[in-house]
């Protein structure tokens, strides 16, 4: 086990320290994510503060799926494109550590973008009023960004060998992860609104991230290999 | 497929002259008898897609991937036809073609779901096509209850028609639906026997050909 886990933190170190390196995935990911704020201003009505709760949680969400995507079709492409992916897999290591280490680098990496992006909607939108719900948005983040990003790693890793790419992720991994979007959608709503207790929303969003990792790391072999 | 003809021919006659014509909503309730019975057929045809994947999974089998995959295709075109017979009865219903009701919202992901199947087995070309086919097979057969779950919070204006072991519906109207049930059933069956039979043909004719290109 610890053999196990040691060898899943060192994928996780490679991706990371490319990561680092290139800083293409952060950068990429975040001008999305501003640029669709952008958007967001220019396509919305004059807004009093009561009306932007209720709408911000959609908002915030979208803008996460979206960015978290261009993420996710990139996480194979490194090892695609060098061929890498044949080098890692030799390791004499269960597959599952892959799956196990992308879906942590890929978490660590859209997380950071997602907070990011947080900052600047509260830049943009002059969300003063946010600051004292921000440990629970947060705490929501964190749950809901976990289950979107396991099941969106194995459906990535998925589509890197179909021949429409990029363009098929989407397509599968929506309708997939609606529950999720749902459950962090209300989550963010009642944390910021105190409309009632958003507790049972983050039970439920464990239990679908749960639910899905599990069915993920099952079924990762299946996916790799020839 | 005799028997299913002749099921079909059953379910047919009770919808259009054994059972009576609804009071408040008229003709159109008629349609509900087949609504109702493609529904619970896609269901039927997609858990298939999913108890194949996972047998494809454990034996790589031929036979288990054409089910799955053929199952998919049924499933898709039934579950297309009980969202557009759903919203004809709607909308002289309840006045509108679509409502953002949990029970129809499911369905209408649960069709997006299953495209987004199709579509990534026609993507692949190489020899992994039905494992990554069959992985997401398995995924997306999990999704779909959840999915349910997490919106059906929210109260349904859907009719249901069996509440707590009791049966709010005359018996004639029951019996038809009852049968038109069995009816498609019995033609998914159909369906999937003929769609099987194809494939299987198309995989003889491939081996033949590459048989033929050695000599």
């Amino acid at each position: 086990m610890r053999i196990y886990l040691s060898k899943t933190l060192v994928l996780v170190y490679k991706d990371l320290l490319v990561e680092m390196k290139t800083k293409e995935m952060l950068t990429t990911m975040l001008a999305f994510s501003t640029m669709v704020i952008i958007i967001l201003n220019f396509a919305l009505p004059s807004y009093s503060v009561s009306e932007f709760k209720e709408i911000f949680p959609g908002l915030l969400w979208i803008t996460f799926v979206f960015a978290g995507i261009l993420g996710l079709n990139q996480s194979f492409a490194f090892e695609r494109e060098s061929n890498s992916i044949k080098g890692v897999l030799q390791t004499p290591i269960d597959w599952s550590a892959i799956y196990l280490g992308k879906t942590i680098s890929n978490y660590i990496i859209i997380l950071s973008v997602e907070l990011l992006t947080l900052l600047v909607f509260i830049a943009l939108f002059n969300l003063t009023w946010i600051i004292e719900y921000l440990p629970k948005i947060v705490l929501v983040i964190l749950v809901g960004t976990f289950g979107f990003i396991s099941v969106g790693t194995l459906l990535s890793a998925i589509t890197s060998s179909s021949r429409l790419q990029t363009m098929i992720l989407p397509v599968l991994l929506f309708p997939v992860i609606l529950p999720i979007l749902v459950g962090s959608v209300e989550a963010t709503q009642l944390a910021i609104t105190g409309g009632g207790d958003y507790i049972p929303w983050i039970q439920l969003l464990i239990a679908y991230a749960v639910i899905f990792f599990t069915a993920s790391i099952l079924t990762f072999n299946y996916v790799m290999g020839e | 497929m005799i028997s299913t003809a002749i099921v079909m021919a059953i379910a047919i006659y009770l919808v259009f002259i054994y059972s009576p014509i609804e009071v408040e909503m008229g003709v159109i309730q008629k349609v509900f008898y087949f609504h109702v019975a493609l529904a619970w057929t896609s269901f039927l045809a997609f858990f298939i897609v999913f108890i194949s994947s996972i047998q494809y999974l454990r034996t790589e089998s031929r036979k288990w991937d054409i089910t799955a995959y053929t199952s998919a295709e049924i499933g898709v075109l039934f579950t297309g036809l009980t969202l557009v017979l759903g919203s004809i009865w709607a909308e002289t219903t309840w006045g509108v073609w679509w409502t953002w009701d949990p029970r129809l919202t499911t369905t209408l992901v649960m069709f997006i779901i299953y495209i987004g199947y199709l579509t990534l087995r026609k993507s692949i070309e190489t020899q992994k096509k039905g494992r990554l086919s069959a992985v997401y097979g398995v995924i997306a057969f999990i999704s779909v209850p959840l999915t349910y779950l997490s919106i059906e919070i929210w109260e349904t204006l859907h009719p249901t028609v069996i509440r707590g072991g009791e049966i709010s519906m005359d018996t004639s109207m029951f019996i038809t639906m009852i049968v038109s049930v069995i009816a498609f059933t019995l033609l998914y069956i159909t369906l999937m026997k003929i769609r099987i039979r194809i494939e299987k043909n198309k995989d003889r004719i491939n081996q033949i050909k590459k048989q033929d290109r050695k000599y």
